[in-house]
């Protein structure tokens, strides 16, 4: 398999990243480069294997359903951007 | 007192309690050399006054902990309250967390200060510390009768260059697939990264989180030891934090390895690696059977797949990590053309570097509809036949020794295709895939002059043996080189 610069350049539009056509043009082939490399798990025979989904065996806990550190809006908006009223604020999105 | 500052933490903590020295004398003389150490490049904010503070409290009697008097470097991965906190990259410039992760937390609980944040591989993704919006560190060592400037691996490369330079005792790190690792063999240090879930990831940024783990880097494997100790513990606030009581690795630790079986991996014999790396590891053999263990050769069949699955999953943990920066919350704004989705990719397209996209590039591909199972899920399965390989190697063997990496520190900008520089990576990515505890010790020079490393890795949970295996490794390579100060 192996990737085209129009899925190069869609894969850019999930990620939100803006490229430019000659960005798109240099990653592609770096992108085949390494897609092609990983490919070789093909080789490896995994019939009837249960993919790892946690790498150390333990139980996932449970918590109880309360807050436990709150009033801190102003911390957390200290690092933002933009914020107005106590929100984030971002671009119009509403026409 | 610039003596103070090539002692280990073991002997600092020891002269601070006997009162041959104070805490203010070990801070004052760690802040000045790391002033006078700019060129290098190694830290991204200084901050004396936090190490002088701590200093403060521990010749006080006011802070009593394990690491009473001890000031350390941190990666600048770990979150720090009111110190920025930037993972290397321009996405989060300026940005200062309220918050202070636990490791660190619990490190200033034992009574450690801070002399400042430490550069590093942007969001840890890198083998050289070259992707850092901070530019490169620029490694204490030099190959004999050269001015090059060499890497200090990476992604810790700050951190691995603090200790060898004395500009640190000791430090934090964080391995994803070597990143404790690799660095250590670069320059001549000891760094462990322990089992997954040893140290609680809460206030760590980011990058694949079924990978991540924290550890210490430092001077000697009794420094890993004591540091470890006090970052470890249960974290309710990570969720693969391990609840486990975390043991006494530094009284704990022995060189005495009678009855103990080091498993030596066939498939580790690959080709390309310089003679002097593979004789290393022979001569590393003979020091693990002078201390009473038995060589037994093992098989790790899947080691050629464990660097394309790791380049699988953590590219696709890293592109879902790092959906979070998207200008709204911290970090840089780029206002775009396009309302809300044009400021998402303006932002991402100039608060990023070329590797991290790469990554985001990769880790999109692989989970996006039509090629989530060829790639992902393929690449767990293949994941969970590398974590058999290591069971069933582990009822043969008690610890495995490897070499750390396939060559010794490069210099920067020598290594410009990225897959050359993800092979970096070959002999440490397995015990990361397996949630193994691993460590590097330094084993001795190569005909350059260049320090290289050993590589331990122990069963889920013991630390104790790769610690004590470390140790066996340490007293037999009597490694005392230290790079010769032209900074």
């Amino acid at each position: 398999m192996s990737v085209s610069t129009d899925q190069v350049r869609h894969i850019a539009k999930l990620a939100r990243i803006a490229m430019s056509d000659e960005e798109i043009e240099r990653l592609a082939p770096e992108l085949n480069n390494i897609l092609g490399w990983v490919e070789q798990l093909g080789e490896v025979n995994t019939d009837g294997v249960e993919p790892l989904t946690a790498v150390i065996d333990q139980k996932l806990r449970l918590r109880d359903d309360v807050v436990t550190e709150g009033d801190i809006r102003d911390e957390i908006l200290a690092n933002a951007p933009e914020a107005q009223h106590g929100f984030f604020a971002v671009p119009k999105v509403i026409e | 007192m610039t003596e103070l500052t090539s002692k280990t933490i073991a002997e600092l903590r020891d002269g601070f309690r006997s009162g041959a020295f104070t805490a203010r004398e070990i801070a004052e003389s760690f802040n000045a050399a790391v002033a006078a150490a700019k060129t290098l490049n190694a830290y991204t904010v200084e901050t004396p006054e936090d190490a002088l503070a701590a200093a403060e409290a521990a010749d006080s009697g006011k802070s009593t902990g394990s690491l009473a008097g001890i000031p350390l470097g941190i990666k600048d991965l770990f979150a720090t309250r009111g110190v920025d906190t930037t993972a290397g990259s321009r996405i989060l410039k300026d940005f200062r967390p309220p918050y202070e992760s636990t490791v660190t937390a619990n490190l200033r609980q034992a009574g450690a200060g801070m002399l400042g944040k430490l550069n590093m591989d942007e969001f840890a993704m890198g083998s050289s510390n070259e992707t850092s919006a901070y530019g490169p560190v620029i490694s204490p060592w030099r190959r004999k009768g050269s001015n090059v400037g060499l890497t200090p691996g990476g992604s810790s490369g700050g951190s691995a260059a603090a200790v060898a330079a004395g500009i640190a005792p000791g430090v934090t790190g964080t391995d994803t697939g070597g990143s404790i690792r690799q660095p250590a063999a670069f320059t001549g240090i000891c760094g462990i990264k322990p089992t997954y879930g040893r140290c609680s990831r809460w206030g760590v940024v980011a990058f694949a989180s079924s990978l991540d783990q924290a550890g210490p880097m430092a001077k000697t494997v009794r420094d890993c030891a004591i540091l470890l100790e006090a970052m470890a513990g249960f974290d309710p606030k990570d969720s693969t934090s391990l609840d486990l009581p975390v043991p006494q690795w530094e009284a704990n630790v022995s060189s005495d390895l009678k009855g103990k079986r080091v498993g030596i991996p066939k498939e580790y014999r690959i080709d390309g690696v310089p003679a002097e790396i593979n004789a290393l590891w022979d001569r590393g053999i003979e020091w693990l059977k002078d201390a009473g263990a038995t060589p037994v050769e093992i098989s790790l069949p899947h080691t050629k797949y464990a660097l394309p699955t790791y380049y699988i999953i953590a590219p696709a943990e890293a592109s879902s990590n790092l959906a979070r920066y998207d200008g709204v919350r911290y970090g840089l704004r780029v206002t775009g053309d396009d309302g809300l989705n044009g400021m998402y990719s303006a932002t991402r397209a100039e608060g990023f570097g070329a590797e991290v996209k790469r990554r985001i590039m990769i880790g999109t591909y692989v989970l996006s509809a039509g090629f989530y199972d060829a790639y992902f899920t393929k690449a767990q399965k293949v994941r969970a036949l590398i974590k058999q390989d290591f069971r069933n190697a582990f009822a043969h063997c008690d610890v495995i020794v490897t070499p750390t990496a396939p060559s010794a520190a490069f210099g920067i900008g020598e290594t410009t295709d990225p897959l050359a520089m993800y092979l970096n990576d070959v002999f440490a990515v397995p015990a990361s895939l397996a949630g193994l505890p691993a460590m590097s010790v330094p084993g001795g020079l190569d005909g350059q002059g260049l320090p290289l490393g050993l590589h331990l890795i122990g069963n889920e949970l013991d630390e104790q043996m790769v610690l004590n295996a470390g140790l066996a490794i340490e007293e037999r390579a009597g490694f005392i080189a230290r790079p010769e100060k032209w900074w």
